[in-house]
C-alpha cells in the first residue's frame, strides 16, 4: 500500500488521534494542562456523538445536554442513593439513556428542522428542570458529590489517570464512529441528510435510521457526562443546562459538521478558549461571541472541512 | 373564579411579551429564513437602555424612544455585519452566528451597564385594579394594549402599504420578488429593524412588572422561539396566538400544578401539539423538492 492510500483510509484518522493522545502528555508542562486536555477529550466524545446525529444523519438537537446530565447524575445518584458500584452505574446510565432516547426519539424524530429543534430543546429543559427540582435525589441547584470510580481494585482518580481513560475512550469512540459511517447504516444516515424523500424512495426505513442515530448519539453523550462527573467528583444541574446543549452544537458546527476530526477540534477550541480568555475576565463573553460570528462568516462549513477544502485547492 | 381570572391576567401579560418576541422571530424568518436567536437581546436592550438613559437624567419618554432607536441600530448592525456577509450559509451556521451575536450583546451589556436588576416606573401607577376579586396591574393593560397596537399596526403596514406588500412578496418567494424589482436585501434589513423595534418596545413595556437585567434575553428568546413554533413558523398571527397561549399555559400550570414545573408543563403541551400537528397550530405541510 502506498502512503497515499494509507492516508486516504478512514482509519488513518483514528490512528492519528491515537498518536496525538499518546504523544501529547510529553508536551504538557503541568497537571493543569493535563486536566484541560482530559476535558477536551471528554467533551469531544459528546460532540462526536452529536455530530453523528447532526452532521451525518442531519437531525438537529438543541437538548443534547439532557443525555450528558443523565450520565453525570447516573454515577452520582446510583452509588450514593442506591448503593450501586460506580462502574455499574456508569454502564446502567448509558443503557438507561439509550432506552430513553429510543422511547422519546420515535415521536420526536417525526418532526423536521426547527420543529425538531424546539422539541429537543423542550426535552433538554424538562431534564434540567427535573434535576434542579428533585432535591432529595440530586441535591437540587447546589449539586452533589460524586464518589470516585473504582473498578474492582483499580481506583480511577487524578488527572493523569483520567487523561488516559478519556483519551482511550475518545480513540475507541472515533473508531466506532468511523466504522459506523463506512457501514450501510452510515450511508443511510447520509442519504437521509441529503434528502429524506429520496432516501425513502430508495427503500431506506427513515424512522429506524434516524432513531438509530439518536440512540447512538445519546450513548456517546451519556458516557461523556458520566466521565466529567467522575473526573470532577461533583455534579451540578449545569451539566444538563440549555447553555451546555448550545455549547455542544457550537463545538460541532465550529469544528465542522460531518467531520470526526472537526468534533475534536471544535471541543478543543471551546474548552481552551475560555482558559485563555480568563485574562480578559469581564470581556470573556464579548470575545467568545465575536469569535463565533467571525469563524462562521469566514468558515461557514466549520474549521476542519473549510481548511481541508483550502488545502485541496492549493495542492490541485 | 377569582383565581382563574388572576392567572389569566398574569398569563396574558407574560404571553404578550412572548408574542412580541415570537413576532420578531417570524418577521425575520419570513424575510430571510434566518432564525434569529439574538431576538431576546432586543428586549433586554429596550429595558436596559431606557433604565440607564433615565438614570442619566433623560426624561422617561425620550429615554424610551432612544432605547428603541438603539435596538433598531443594533438590529441593523447585526444584519449588515453578521448575517449579510454569511449569505448562503446553511441554516445551522446562521443560527450559530445569531447565538454568537446574543452572547456578544449580553457580554457588552454586562460590561456597559451592570449585572443588577432594574425596574422602570409603571405608566399608570402601582395600585392594582380589583376586578371580580382578581388584581389587575395597570401596567398589564399597558402591555396588552401596546401589544395589540403593535400587531394592528403591523397588519395595517403589511396589507396597506407598498413597502409592506414588498415584504409579503419577499416572504412568499424571494426570487420572484427580486424579478419584479423588489430590493429584497433592503427588505431583509427592514425586517431586522422592525423586529428589533418590536422587541425593544416589548422590553420597555414589561420592565416595570418583571424587572430587567443584562441576562433576560436568553430565556425570552427560548420562549419566543417555542411560541413561534407552537403557532407555526412563519405565521405572524400564529406567533401571537402561540405567545399568548404559552403565557397562559405557564400561568395556569404555575397556579394549579406546581410553580417549579411551570416551564415543564408548558413544554409538554408544546410537544403534544407538535406530535399531533407537526407544523404547529397554523402551519401547513410543505412539499420537499428532490
Amino acid at each position: 500500500m502506498t502512503v497515499r492510500r494509507v492516508l486516504a483510509s478512514p482509519y488513518a484518522l483514528v490512528i492519528a488521534i491515537a498518536l496525538i493522545v499518546v504523544v501529547l502528555p510529553w508536551f504538557l508542562p503541568s497537571n493543569f494542562y493535563v486536566r484541560i486536555a482530559t476535558l477536551v477529550y471528554i467533551n469531544a466524545l459528546a460532540v462526536l456523538g452529536l455530530n453523528l446525529l447532526m452532521g451525518f444523519a442531519g437531525q438537529v438537537s438543541l437538548g443534547h445536554a439532557a443525555f450528558f446530565g443523565l450520565g453525570a447524575y447516573a454515577v452520582a445518584v446510583g452509588p450514593t442513593h442506591l448503593g450501586i458500584p460506580s462502574w455499574i452505574a456508569l454502564i446502567g446510565g448509558v443503557l438507561l439513556s439509550a432506552l430513553i432516547a429510543f422511547v422519546v426519539g420515535r415521536p420526536i424524530l417525526r418532526l423536521k428542522g426547527y420543529y425538531l429543534a424546539v422539541a429537543t430543546l423542550g426535552m433538554g429543559l424538562l431534564t434540567a428542570m427535573m434535576i434542579a427540582n428533585e432535591v432529595a435525589w440530586t441535591g437540587g441547584p447546589n449539586g452533589m458529590p460524586v464518589p470516585r470510580l473504582v473498578v474492582f481494585d483499580w481506583r480511577v482518580t487524578g488527572s493523569q489517570m483520567w487523561y488516559w481513560v478519556s483519551g482511550a475512550s475518545l480513540v475507541l469512540g472515533a473508531w466506532v464512529a468511523v466504522n459506523l459511517i463506512e457501514s450501510p447504516t452510515g450511508r443511510a444516515f447520509r442519504a437521509i441528510h441529503d434528502s429524506e424523500t429520496a432516501a425513502r424512495v430508495l427503500g431506506i426505513d427513515i424512522a429506524r435510521y434516524k432513531l438509530a442515530a439518536f440512540v447512538i448519539s445519546a450513548m456517546y453523550g451519556t458516557l461523556a457526562g458520566a466521565y466529567v462527573a467522575l473526573f470532577d467528583g461533583f455534579v451540578t444541574p449545569d451539566t444538563s443546562s440549555f447553555i451546555r446543549s448550545i455549547e455542544f452544537v457550537v463545538m460541532a458546527v465550529l469544528g465542522g459538521l460531518g467531520s470526526i476530526l472537526g468534533s475534536i477540534v471544535g471541543a478543543a477550541i471551546l474548552i481552551i478558549l475560555p482558559q485563555l480568555l480568563t485574562v480578559f475576565h469581564d470581556y470573556e463573553h464579548i470575545v467568545l461571541g465575536l469569535i463565533m460570528i467571525v469563524f462562521m462568516i469566514f468558515l461557514p462549513a466549520g474549521l476542519v472541512p473549510s481548511l481541508a477544502a483550502l488545502i485541496r485547492r492549493r495542492s490541485a | 373564579m377569582a383565581e382563574l381570572l388572576q392567572f389569566t391576567f398574569s398569563g396574558l401579560t407574560v404571553g404578550a411579551i412572548y408574542a412580541l418576541v415570537a413576532l420578531g422571530f417570524t418577521l425575520i424568518y419570513n424575510a430571510s429564513d434566518v432564525v434569529n436567536f439574538a431576538q431576546g437581546e432586543f428586549v433586554m436592550l429596550g429595558g436596559m437602555v431606557t433604565v440607564f438613559a433615565a438614570a442619566a437624567g433623560v426624561p422617561l419618554p425620550l429615554a424610551a424612544v432612544f432605547a428603541v432607536i438603539v435596538a433598531v441600530a443594533v438590529g441593523l448592525l447585526l444584519y449588515w455585519l453578521a448575517i449579510e456577509p454569511a449569505r448562503g450559509a446553511s441554516a445551522v451556521t446562521l443560527i450559530i452566528i445569531t447565538i454568537g451575536a446574543s452572547i456578544l450583546l449580553r457580554g457588552l451589556a454586562a460590561v456597559g451597564f451592570d449585572k443588577n436588576y432594574h425596574s422602570l416606573p409603571p405608566l399608570l401607577g402601582n395600585d392594582p385594579w380589583m376586578i371580580a376579586g382578581a388584581a389587575l396591574l395597570p401596567q398589564s393593560t399597558v402591555v396588552l394594549i401596546g401589544t395589540g397596537a403593535i400587531v394592528a399596526g403591523l397588519w395595517f403596514f403589511m396589507t396597506g402599504t407598498l413597502i409592506g406588500k414588498a415584504m409579503l412578496a419577499t416572504a412568499a418567494n424571494r426570487l420572484a420578488a427580486r424579478l419584479v424589482g423588489i430590493n429584497t436585501s433592503a427588505v431583509v434589513g427592514l425586517s431586522f429593524a422592525m423586529s428589533a423595534a418590536i422587541g425593544g418596545i416589548g422590553g420597555i413595556l414589561i420592565a416595570p412588572i418583571t424587572l430587567t437585567n443584562y441576562d433576560v434575553g436568553t430565556l425570552l428568546a427560548l420562549k419566543g422561539f417555542a411560541a413561534a413554533m407552537l403557532g407555526g413558523m412563519g405565521h405572524p398571527l400564529g406567533a401571537v396566538a402561540g405567545g399568548l397561549l404559552l403565557g397562559l399555559l405557564e400561568a395556569f400550570s404555575a397556579g394549579y400544578v406546581s410553580s417549579q414545573y411551570k416551564d415543564a408543563v408548558a413544554f409538554l403541551v408544546i410537544l403534544a401539539v407538535l406530535f399531533a400537528m407537526p407544523q404547529g397550530l397554523f402551519g401547513k405541510g410543505d412539499v420537499e423538492r428532490v
